[in-house]
């Protein structure tokens, strides 16, 4: 097992993803994800790293450089955020449809306008629908942990879809923590190389990326839909070996404190930390309040997820990302949705909140899980409510 | 007989803000933002100048100028600046970009722009580097030169060679106007705003696109004290020769 050293997250994120021995890099640099790419174009050009590193002039263009690069069976990987993100829009739905494994870090970012580097997630819940393979780390060793099993479900044969690590942008990639990088024997153990069922091989002639007439294009969605909801097992069972190999266990929904519980917030990516900590003081303070953090993301991890809010009051969501005119924040939306079929489902309330790097602190937690407690009695007004708005 | 009255050598432009600049010490921003701001007293157009701002080290242009200026996304600023001229006419448009801006992300927008001979004033400031992202490799790296993803320094067999914008845009015909200067010396400041100046007529007269390119020292990520990063300018002029391509003005 590695030493457990402090790394700038981007830099360990960069070291797994060479232990992941990538073939092909395409970047373009755009802020808050710059110092993974950098520091992979440094292995790189050290030595270290035997791939290419190709310097492309857009967003638009690394991924599309990644998509041609997997199609031909080299282990691809990029990194973006926010309007980088969003410049590859177009391009992102193609990968899955084409079931390219590509792998990528996404360091979350505020969208414009107005103009914000700083850390939300405006950018992913954008994407909500791409098909990609989706996660959220908590901390650097999630962060790095995420990676290895990106690349490791991603490029299963019984699951062939590209992947997305999201880690919030400056809270994570920009923080130094204490981080255990594995040994590359323990790696390639969990990681073997890339052997694609299809690639573009001229020995064996195919076509990627063909017409779907109207005859053909739902078929081809559902079969693609299918494919997704089976990569479900795989994800379950690659964190199963990820425990044998690595010593760490992940699920696609974790809880902490929910026995007994009868409010839980529910969160994604580094805020959880701090909404722990809330836990704590409120169930010090008598109060029966637990935390639900998704880990998984696409895949909906469906069954899990019921299972885990079994027995609440209420559940309250905090989203990162605003859905203007919509009936809640991307994920408030989602798991109102998810539970509506659930006899004896909790309430769901929403709160908006730590948009453009705005801090939630533990007594925003604190002061959301008291509301959740009031709106045990009374139905909320709105389907939701933006937390810590000065006016 | 009543003595002379001398001219005061430096006024404060009218078209800037008093606000200090944020640039790092020995960046050309600052003068190459006086020069334009110079340009648009001399040429009075402050009320109808209308400047789209880029991504990159100038997007705080709002701060500067006492004129209107609008925000596009990374790359597309002469796309914006089209829409804007294309409604109002008589405005005098112009985009302020970086090379990472005009000449990577954006450069289908550049060059469309410039094909069709848009009447708007297109400045580029060419410093080599992505500067505000933190010094990557841009379009317009020289060869061998070591950025933040070329440590090694850029091999143009692995990633290619330095695009000459301006050299480009002369062979168009929608382009009025096309130079490429430097601030690094006092008379080359003085040509700078000709170019500048031209560059409006282009729009002004009617004539077509006109386009200004800035060699641009960046001493923080060429990692140089400001004066030694003025004189590497010299170096870039042997790859980006300084001069006038095109002028129909």
């Amino acid at each position: 097992m590695g030493k457990r050293i402090a790394k700038e997250v981007s830099i360990a994120i960069a070291e797994a993803v060479k232990q992941c021995r990538v073939d092909v890099i395409a970047a373009y640099p755009i802020t808050p994800q710059t110092h993974i790419v950098e520091h992979l174009s440094e292995l790189v050009a050290n030595g270290e790293l035997d791939a290419e590193y190709i310097t492309v002039e857009s967003e638009h263009s690394a991924i599309s450089a990644c998509l041609g690069s997997v199609a031909t069976g080299a282990r691809t990987f990029t990194s973006t955020a926010s309007q980088g993100l969003a410049l590859m829009h177009e391009i992102l739905f193609i990968a899955p449809a084409l079931r390219l494994p590509v792998v990528m870090v996404v360091a979350n970012r505020a969208l414009s306008a107005p103009i914000s580097i700083w850390n939300d997630h405006g950018d992913i819940m954008a994407e909500r629908d791409i098909g990609w393979i989706q996660t959220f780390a908590e901390n650097g060793q999630e962060a790095v942990d995420l990676v290895y099993h990106a690349f490791r479900v991603a490029e299963d044969r019984r699951v062939m879809f590209p992947a997305i690590v999201n880690i919030d942008g400056f809270t994570l990639s920009h923080m130094i923590e204490p981080i255990e990088l594995p040994d590359q024997e323990q790696v390639d153990r969990y990681l073997p190389p890339f052997r694609p069922r299809y690639k573009l091989d001229p020995r064996k002639p195919l076509s990627m990326g063909p017409v779907g007439i109207p005859e053909i294009y739902t078929e081809a969605k559902k079969a693609q839909d299918e494919a997704f909801k089976n990569a479900y097992k795989v994800i379950l069972k690659a964190w199963d070996e990820f425990e044998e190999v690595f010593g760490r266990r992940y699920r696609p929904v974790e809880t902490y404190r929910m026995e007994d519980a009868e409010v839980a917030l529910l969160i994604m990516g580094s805020l959880a930390e701090t909404a722990m900590t809330a836990v704590d003081r409120m169930r010090e303070a008598g109060k029966r309040v637990g935390l639900v953090r998704l880990r998984l993301w696409r895949p909906f991890p469906l069954r899990d997820f019921v299972k885990a809010v079994k027995g609440l009051k209420v559940l309250a969501v905090i989203d990162r990302a605003l859905s203007p005119g919509a009936t809640g924040g991307p994920v408030g939306t989602e798991v109102r949705s998810a539970l509506y079929q659930v006899p004896g489902r909790p309430r769901v309330v929403n709160f908006i909140a730590g948009l453009g790097g705005r801090d939630v602190t533990v007594e925003d937690f604190e002061e959301m899980a008291d509301r959740a407690y009031v709106y045990m009695k009374k139905k909320p007004k709105e389907p939701y409510e933006m937390i810590g708005v000065k006016e | 007989m009543s003595p002379k009255k001398i001219k005061p050598p430096l006024t404060f432009p009218r078209s800037l803000t008093e606000r200090p600049f944020h640039y790092c010490p020995g960046c050309h921003h600052g003068i190459a933002h006086r020069l334009l701001a110079e340009v648009i007293d001399e040429l009075g157009i402050r009320e109808r100048a209308y400047g789209v701002a880029s991504i990159g080290c100038a997007c705080f242009l709002y701060y500067y100028y006492d004129v209107d200026i609008c925000e596009a996304p990374h790359g597309r600023a002469c796309a914006a600046a089209t829409g804007a001229k294309r409604a109002r006419p008589e405005l005098a448009v112009f985009t302020y970009q970086g090379d990472g801006d005009f000449a990577a992300i954006g450069l289908t927008e550049s060059l469309h722009a410039a094909a069709r001979g848009e009447r708007i004033t297109a400045i580029m400031i060419n410093n080599t580097v992505y500067g505000m992202t933190g010094g990557q490799l841009s379009p317009t790296t020289l060869p061998g030169q070591r950025t933040t993803t070329t440590p090694e320094g850029r091999d143009p067999r692995v990633y290619g060679y330095p695009l000459k914008v301006a050299e480009i845009l002369a062979q168009f015909p929608g382009v009025a106007f096309c130079a490429r200067v430097a601030v690094n010396t006092p008379k080359r400041v003085l040509e700078a705003r000709e170019a500048l100046r031209r560059a409006f007529l282009a729009q002004l007269e009617d004539r077509g696109f006109g386009y200004v390119e800035f060699l641009s020292a960046c001493p923080v990520n060429w990692k140089l004290d400001p004066v030694s990063a003025a004189r590497k300018v010299d170096e870039l002029t042997e790859t980006f020769p300084l001069g006038v391509f095109r002028d129909l003005t």
